[in-house]
This record gives C-alpha cells, structure tokens and sequence, in this order.
C-alpha cells in the first residue's frame, strides 16, 4: 500500500514561502514524477514527504493515517538521495543491511533479504566492497538496494540519475521503470529533466515557484497544456510561443505551436522567414527560422533529409489542428 | 635534459634549508648522548671523565624512575581521555545552529591562547587553592570542608589542567571534521530508523575516527613533554606523586646539576617517545590508510 495525499500543505524558511498551499493526491502503485525548473521547490516537497523537513501547515496522509506529525522513520517511506548517501566506511551489504540492523530483524533473515535485493540489482559480486570501490551506476543501485530491502509503502527519488553520465543515465532510467513494474510499489521521483519525466511517469506534477500548474499523464501534459508555462516547460525544442498580431488574428494573447506541427517549404506558405541556425540530429533537423515581423526565432522540426541552408528563404505553415491559444493571464482557451 | 638540470639545481638550491635543519637537530642530539656517557656535574667542574653505562644504570634504578613513568602515563592517557570525549560532546554542540554561534566558538578556542605557565598559576591559586580558591569557596558557603587538590589529588589535578588547555584543539579538530560529513548520509540513517544514538555511533563516529587519530598523535607528541604546568603547581610532588619524565630529567640536571645522568634520561625519553610513536603509528595508521 502506498497512497499519499496532501492537503492544504505549505511551507515557508522565515520570511520566503518556499511551498504555496497545496493538494496533491498519489494513488497507490502510481509512479508520479514532480518535474520543475531550479528553486521551483520540488525537492522541498519531495523532503515534506519524507518527514526530512516539518509542514509549516497542512496535513499530509500516508494510507489514511495522519502522518504531518511522524517522524521519517515512522512512515514506512523509503528515499534515495541524490548523492547516493551510502555510508562509506561499511561494505555493500551492510549498507543494504542497515535499515533491517536498525530495525533489528535476526541475522538469517536480514542476509536473506540483502542477498534478494543484491539479486534483483545485479549486485551479487559485489557485495563486500565498499561503496568507494563503486562506479556511478553501482552506487545507485546501492542506495536503491537499501530503499528496497525495507519494502517501504513508497520509495521517494530525489534527482537520482543527475550525478550519471548521459548513458547511464538511460539505462538506469529504464531500470527504475522496469523496478516498479515489478514491485507495483508508488514511486514518487523529483527531477529536473523533462526527458525522465516524459520517460517515467504515470503522473507528472509540474511545479513552479512552490505552486502546482499542472497535474496529468506525460502525453495529457504535452497535448493540452493547461497554461503557458506548462506548454513551453514540457517538449524539447520548446514549444515556439507567438504574442502580438499573429495571436490577435486567433483571438488570443498568446498562440503556441509545438516544432513538429509546422511544416517547412520552398515554395509557399503562411509565414515567409529566412532560415537561421540549424542542428542535424541525422533523424530530424531543426531549423530556427526568423520569420518577418516575429521578434523571436520559430523553430521546426522535419526530417534528417531535408536539406535548407543559412538565409534560404523558407516559408512556414502551423497545423492549425495543433494552435494552442492562451488568454492573457497565460491560460489555455478552448 | 631540462628536467635533470632542473632536479640538480632544485637539490641545490633545497640543500642549505636541509643541512641547516639536519644540524639543529643532529648536534644537540649529539651532544646530549655524549654528556650521557661522562660524569658530569656542575658542582664539580673539571672532572668530566667517560663512565660507560653508568649515568644509565642510576637513572633507571632510581625508584622515582618508575614512578616517573607511571606518572607520564597516567598524564598522557587521561588527558588524552578526556580531550577526546569533551571534544566529542563539544564538537557535537557546537555543529548546531545557535544564536551568536561565532563568540561561542572564539571563547570555546580561547584556553589554547593561554600560557601553560599562566593557565597553571591560574588554576592553582584561583580556582584550586583550599583556601582563596573559587572552589574552596563554593565548598565553604555550603557547609564542606573545603578540598585541597594538589594536596589530596595532584595528578588529577594536573591532568584536569592539561586538559582544559587541550579540550579546545580537539574539539575545533573534530568540529571540522564533523562539518564535512555529508547531512544527507545523515538524513538517509534517519529514514532508515536509525536513532540519534544509532546514527552518532554507526555514521559520525565512523567519520570522525580519521580525525579522532590526528588528535590522539598530535597531543601524545605534546603531553609526553608536558613541564611547565607541572613546575608551577606542584613541584613534581607531593614525593614524586606529579614527576614525569621530563620533569626527573629538569630534577636530575638542574636541581641536583648532574647533566650526565639528566642527559642519560634525555636519551632514554627519545627512546620511549618513539617507541610511544611507533606503536601509535601501527595502531591507527591504518586508519589514516583507508
């Protein structure tokens, strides 16, 4: 079981309130990822979770069980920080083995478990090292063997993968998920990477400045955006975001168009523009295109072979399918 | 080659600095283990003459030999003792957050600015003296007896009086230490139910011990050669009841002016001191390895 809901929670250091009031439910077996630019507060919250810092008001909910006032132990909740926070000066298995010492399970049975954890992690050779003699990757595994052996109600990600390289950063990202297939245990992750996001979750929760602007699936959030904001922090190019005349002819405030829902030609098309910078991927290419009478660059994704130049003329064409208006206060319009 | 002509002149130009220290340290040294083979008092000028092991045989065979060093064991041990764990418990305050934390820490380091000389006087005849002292007084407003402590406990005294000069190096040392342990390893123990109690001896303590070994090899170098605390208190007495080493070589060689036989005990304190480091080297070197 692993259900987690918050109500009305805040929290302020002095003067700077770091989380706005704010109700967020976590359903049991749900991987939920909280996703966010720097100072947003999502690993604020993420430590509210854990105990690791005191709700200034709110009540948090553990499985219906008031849990505002327990302290971190008592929530049957299990974290695994960002700088791995292995003990150093013990082997493997005693860092895995450490929750069940402290919890003073008898010798046999804490072997048992440690040996179960090492096998599902692939870390059976391992075991009487110390954490120093460990790549990146198997220090992360480490401190996801000793979050496992405890088969917490919920395992709480803090930035897990940003001290990783970038390709073990996938594989690990693919590991995390196939573990929660396998353990359909809640897992709740802060990260800053919208990759992982999109990758991971069942549930995005997208914050800024200590609000919550967005809750949904990863493709909900990438189709219906519901404020600006969300639409230009989710998608990678960016979503290219038009204020002035161009959105006055929609009648909005703003209008935004995602890259690859506009198409790019020689010959003719809504917006005429004089291509600008452009990055090959091999797959894809994506041309920022300075388009007459826009003051910033729109930029468009097409495929690997097509082939335009630095000042080709270009003209472009939004799907106006795929038009996402927004008011003036940046919120979506139907 | 520029690298060998390089190394040539950078022996060179190191060499002055090194002889110059070789021989500070090599004379004296010298000196000292020439004076321990003669006869040689100061009452008797003039009757300088080679005597083997003699100087030798009568320093250890004098019965305050023993008991000198006893005395530098019990010194060496108990301030080590209570350094360590006052510094412990000090480091552990002072690594909260608090109010005016900077003047705390200024005035918990100030005993180590004090003279040894001045800080023995001090204690002697303003906190412990029977009579005038702050404690007598204590004692006397509540109806005791007041209690003399260089009479009735000197070496606990004296050891009391190191250790508040050397409780202030320990406790910055380990506070240090402590300030570099990763809080998240901290917090991680806390999640996993360890308790205050747990996480001290399972996570600190594991951190400080690189730390706690510096402490212990640093001081033992110092405490082995603790004098003048002794000379202004005490005495070295009652009887030999605070005579340390050091101080039987300072009673041999100044007090009876026979530098043979205090520079027989020089020689014999080089040994054990490095007999003492050794040992401790072997003992918590591995340690400083891991």
């Amino acid at each position: 079981m692993g259900r987690i809901t918050l109500e009305q929670v805040t929290k302020s250091f002095g003067e700077v309130d770091v989380i706005r009031p704010l109700d967020l439910s976590i359903e049991d077996g749900e991987f939920v990822v909280f996703v966010g630019p720097s100072g947003c507060g999502k690993s604020t919250l993420l430590r509210l979770i854990a105990g690791l810092e005191d709700v200034s008001s709110g009540r948090i909910e553990i499985d219906g069980q008031d849990a505002t006032e327990l302290p971190p132990a008592k929530r049957g909740l299990a974290m695994v920080f960002q700088s791995y926070a292995l003990y150093p000066h013990m082997s493997v298995r005693k860092n895995i083995a450490f929750p069940l010492r402290m919890a003073k399970m008898d010798k046999a049975e804490q072997d048992r478990k440690v040996e179960q954890a090492a096998a599902v992690l692939n870390l059976g050779d391992y075991l009487d090292r110390r954490p120093g003699q460990l790549s990146g990757g198997q220090r992360q595994r480490v401190a996801i063997g000793r979050a496992i052996v405890r088969e917490p109600a919920a395992f709480l990600f803090d930035e897990p993968l940003s001290n990783l390289d970038a390709a073990l950063r996938v594989g690990m990202r693919l590991e995390i998920s196939e573990l929660h297939k396998r353990l359909t245990t809640t897992m709740v992750y802060v990260t800053h990477d919208q990759v992982e996001a999109m990758t991971m979750a069942d549930k995005i929760v997208v914050l800024r400045a200590g609000n919550i602007e967005q809750v949904g699936s990863p493709l909900d959030l990438y189709r219906r955006p519901l404020n600006e904001f969300v639409a230009g922090f989710i998608g990678s190019p960016k979503m290219n975001l038009l204020k002035g005349a161009e959105a006055a002819k929609d009648n909005a405030a703003t209008i935004g168009i995602r890259p690859e829902h506009i198409g790019i030609s020689s010959d003719g098309g809504e917006w005429a523009g004089k291509v600008g910078v452009s990055e090959h991927l091999g797959s894809d290419t994506f041309f920022h295109v300075h388009c007459d009478g826009m003051a910033e660059p729109i930029t468009v994704r097409s495929g690997g072979e097509v082939d335009f130049h630095r000042g080709d003329q270009v003209y472009l064409t939004p799907d106006p399918a795929q038009l996402h208006r927004f008011d003036d206060k940046g919120l979506r319009i139907e | 080659m520029a690298t060998q002509h390089s190394r040539t002149a950078a022996r060179l130009m190191i060499s002055p600095a090194v002889i110059l220290l070789l021989a500070w340290m090599i004379v004296p040294l010298a000196l000292t283990i020439y004076f321990s083979f003669l006869r040689y008092n100061l009452l008797m000028p003039g009757t300088e003459a080679w005597t083997g092991w003699t100087n030798y045989y009568y320093f250890v065979t004098d019965p305050s030999f023993t008991d000198a060093i006893w005395n530098t064991l019990a010194l060496v041990g108990g301030v080590l003792i209570i350094t360590v764990g006052g510094g412990t418990l000090f480091a552990l305050l002072l690594d909260r957050p608090m109010w005016g934390q900077g003047i705390v820490r200024i005035l918990v380091i100030a005993p180590f600015f004090v003279m040894p000389t001045v800080s023995g006087l001090v204690w002697k005849n303003m906190f412990m003296n029977p009579v005038n002292g702050i404690f007598g007084h204590i004692a006397t407003s509540f109806g005791f007896e007041p209690f003399d402590f260089f009479g009735q406990a000197p070496m606990a005294s004296i050891i009391w009086i190191v250790s508040w000069q050397w409780l202030p190096f320990a406790t910055l040392i380990l506070l240090t230490a402590l300030q570099s342990l990763d809080s998240e390893q901290l917090e991680a123990a806390e999640m996993d139910g360890a308790s205050w109690l747990n996480r001290f001896w399972f996570i600190m303590l594991p951190h400080l011990a690189r730390a706690i070994t510096v402490v212990i090899l640093i001081q033992t170098i110092f405490l082995l050669s603790i004098f003048a605390e002794i000379l202004v208190t005490t005495n070295g007495g009652p009887g030999t009841a605070t005579t340390n080493l050091t101080y039987l070589i300072y009673v041999q060689s100044l007090l009876q002016y026979d530098v043979g036989a205090g520079s027989a005990g020089g020689v014999i304190a080089i040994i054990l001191a490095n007999i003492v480091a050794i040992f401790l080297m072997r003992m918590i070197g591995k340690n400083l390895d891991a």
